[in-house]
């Protein structure tokens, strides 16, 4: 068990940093920090990803020299599947700054438990 | 004939560009746009529908002309025709209902960003029922999360930003689970398309092959769209979101948005798992749990608001809790069930954030029960649809809730070997009593007799109200009295789903 999470280090650490990233957005109270750890969390996705998609020794999978035969590349799907994934988490990632903002002009704070209160205070 | 299989991406299509020129047309037109958005998805949806039922299989759809491992792809079938029309009804009767409340709720210079959003949501909702592509799935559910912040936050007051935080972070948490899930799924089976992926797994687990992962993978998107259709645990900002937004948007948002998010679940669950893994699976098992806990949970937080949205809100809660109890019961009738809350469940609820918009906009634009008062009788087809819709969450016979309710217990009963049978009985009683007790107290509070009307209200006619909450009355009796037909259609749906 322990061997093979040693053998696999890239989704290890992919597993690891998704956690990391996960928990700061839960349970952060800071909204940046909050934003930081979605960024992780996606990236860990995409480095698990990239792991899956590698093989040892293959190039990338751009037709040169002419070598045409699959067993010379890498699989190209997961590249695609993170460059998707990236535009997806730069927009989520920008309509988050875009209400950040929002909310630290009105509460003029980040805290997210501190804008609460003072929102429910409003009324 | 042959031509209507090209109407679910004309449809999703159409709808996606038109919200796009939305954002630079003024909001008058951006209206009349979004509108014929949704009137043609509706033409469009019926026409599919009609063309599944007369042709009884499940059609797929080839984009651009790439076959299946590479290209992508749209699949339809009964249910998914069915359910196309239903979202573009609910979605036509939200807007209309919901429009002059919206007027007055967001500036004239703003507007037109509003019906960007339901143009997207509707796109999105659209692309979920049809797609074949897991992948694909993943993004339209993006764009489903980017557009409801939107429209929670459209208001542009401080309590809704607040709301549409919250929920942004629990859906984003939502997101990375799915998004992962789909990362293992492609990686032990090395598709992305639906009827692939099933081969694979069909192959894998008949080999004991990557079960571990497979079980992971289940698990983390049955939590991620549980997450982004506020299941019990995970339902922290749904009651913020509902109060705060627009009615409209409410109104959008629990028939529609969260609705998608379980159709999805439940497509996933037939057409890329298969059926038979998922109910030898122990993950239904909790889904069932948190359905229980909901169901109680939710309606007893309900009893204690005294805001009529929020009371509303929190019934979402234990709606919900009912779809993912059927889901849950691990049978082909408990799937059937929930399925049929579903749509039970979309029109009670749109007609009562409508109608609590119509009694709210009579009382000086306050939710509050001591507000509402006697408010029924200020606003007549509002009271009305109210009391239906409230009847209908209590299961009264002749409206869509009881049927469901029935086909909830028969499922439950029909598989009388199974734990799970005592308790969904006893807890579908104790939650109905739930729901009469916060009902019936909302009911009395609206018909409460006034010996005068308050002067200063403002008594103009709302035509498009009305004839939406007209609409939706109509609709319920209808899934109450023509039950069978429906459940029928949704029988054959889900023979065709895998």
């Amino acid at each position: 068990m322990v061997v093979n999470l040693f053998h696999n280090y890239y989704e290890t650490v992919a597993v690891i940093l998704f956690s990391i990233g996960f928990t700061t957005l839960l349970l952060h109270r800071n909204m940046i920090k909050k934003i930081i750890g979605l960024n992780i969390m996606d990236t860990a996705v995409y480095l698990f990803l990239a792991a899956k998609g590698y093989i040892v020794g293959k190039a990338a999978p751009i037709v040169v020299d002419g070598v045409q035969s699959q067993k010379a590349y890498i699989n190209p799907i997961p590249a695609g599947l993170v460059l998707t994934g990236i535009v997806v988490s730069v927009s989520v990632t920008a309509v988050m700054l875009a209400l950040t903002i929002r909310l630290y002009r009105r509460y003029e704070s980040l805290d997210i438990d501190e804008i609460t209160m003072k929102a429910n205070m409003e009324g | 004939m042959d031509f209507i299989r090209n109407f679910p991406f004309f449809g999703i299509f159409f709808c996606m560009s038109s919200g796009v020129i939305n954002s630079i047309l003024p909001g008058k037109w951006a209206k009349r746009v979004s509108l014929t958005a949704i009137t043609a998805n509706l033409a469009a949806s019926v026409c599919v529908a009609y063309y599944t039922i007369k042709t009884n299989v499940s059609t797929v759809f080839i984009m651009g002309h790439h076959p299946a491992p590479w290209g992508n792809e749209i699949r339809f079938g009964i249910l998914e025709g069915c359910f196309a029309t239903f979202f573009c009804i609910i979605m036509l009767l939200s807007v209309l209902g919901g429009i002059k409340r919206l007027e007055e709720d967001i500036s004239e210079k703003r507007s037109n960003l509003f019906y960007v959003m339901v143009n997207l949501i509707l796109a999105a909702a659209l692309a979920l029922v049809y797609t074949n592509d897991l992948f694909t799935g993943y993004v339209f559910i993006e764009i489903m999360t980017i557009g409801a912040c939107g429209l929670i936050v459209i208001r542009g007051e401080g309590r809704s930003l607040v709301a549409s935080v919250k929920y942004m972070i629990m859906s984003l948490i939502g997101s990375g689970l799915i998004l992962i899930s789909l990362s293992i799924i492609y990686d032990i089976t090395g598709h992305l398309l639906m009827s692939n992926i099933q081969e694979t797994i069909h192959v894998m687990v008949e080999n004991g092959q990557y079960l571990n992962p497979l079980t992971t993978s289940i698990a983390l998107i049955s939590v991620g769209l549980a997450m982004k259709s506020a299941l019990f645990p995970f339902h922290s900002w749904l009651p913020d979101a509902y109060t705060y937004a627009t009615s409209t948007s409410s109104a959008i948002l629990s028939s529609l948005i969260s609705k998608a998010y379980i159709f999805l679940l439940i497509k996933i669950y037939y057409r890329v798992i298969g059926i038979d893994i998922i109910f030898s699976n122990k993950m239904i098992n909790l889904m069932f749990a948190f359905g229980i806990l909901g169901m109680i949970i939710g309606s007893l937080r309900a009893i204690y608001q005294d805001d009529l949205k929020r009371m509303i809100a929190y019934s979402s809660v234990a709606q919900i809790g009912y779809i993912y109890m059927g889901i849950g019961l691990g049978t082909h009738a408990g799937m059937m069930a929930a399925l049929f809350h579903i749509m039970s469940h979309s029109i009670s609820k749109a007609m009562l954030f409508i109608a609590a918009s119509g009694l709210s906009t009579v009382s000086g634009r306050s939710c509050k029960y001591t507000h509402l008062q006697g408010s029924a009788h200020r606003n007549k087809v509002a009271g009305i649809a109210f009391l239906v819709g409230a009847l209908s969450m209590i299961g009264l016979p002749l409206t869509g809730g009881f049927i469901s309710k029935v086909y909830f217990a028969q499922a439950a009963i029909n598989d009388p070997s199974s734990w799970k049978m005592i308790i969904t009985v006893i807890t579908l009683a104790i939650s109905t009593l739930l729901n009469a007790v916060y009902f019936m107290r909302a009911i009395i509070c609206i018909y409460q007799p006034v010996k005068k009307l308050p002067k200063n209200i403002v008594r103009r006619k709302d035509y498009r109200m009305t004839f939406a909450l007209l609409a939706f009355i109509v609709a319920n009796i209808v899934l109450g009295v023509k039950s069978d037909a429906i459940v029928q259609l949704i029988t054959f749906g889900l023979g065709m789903f895998n």
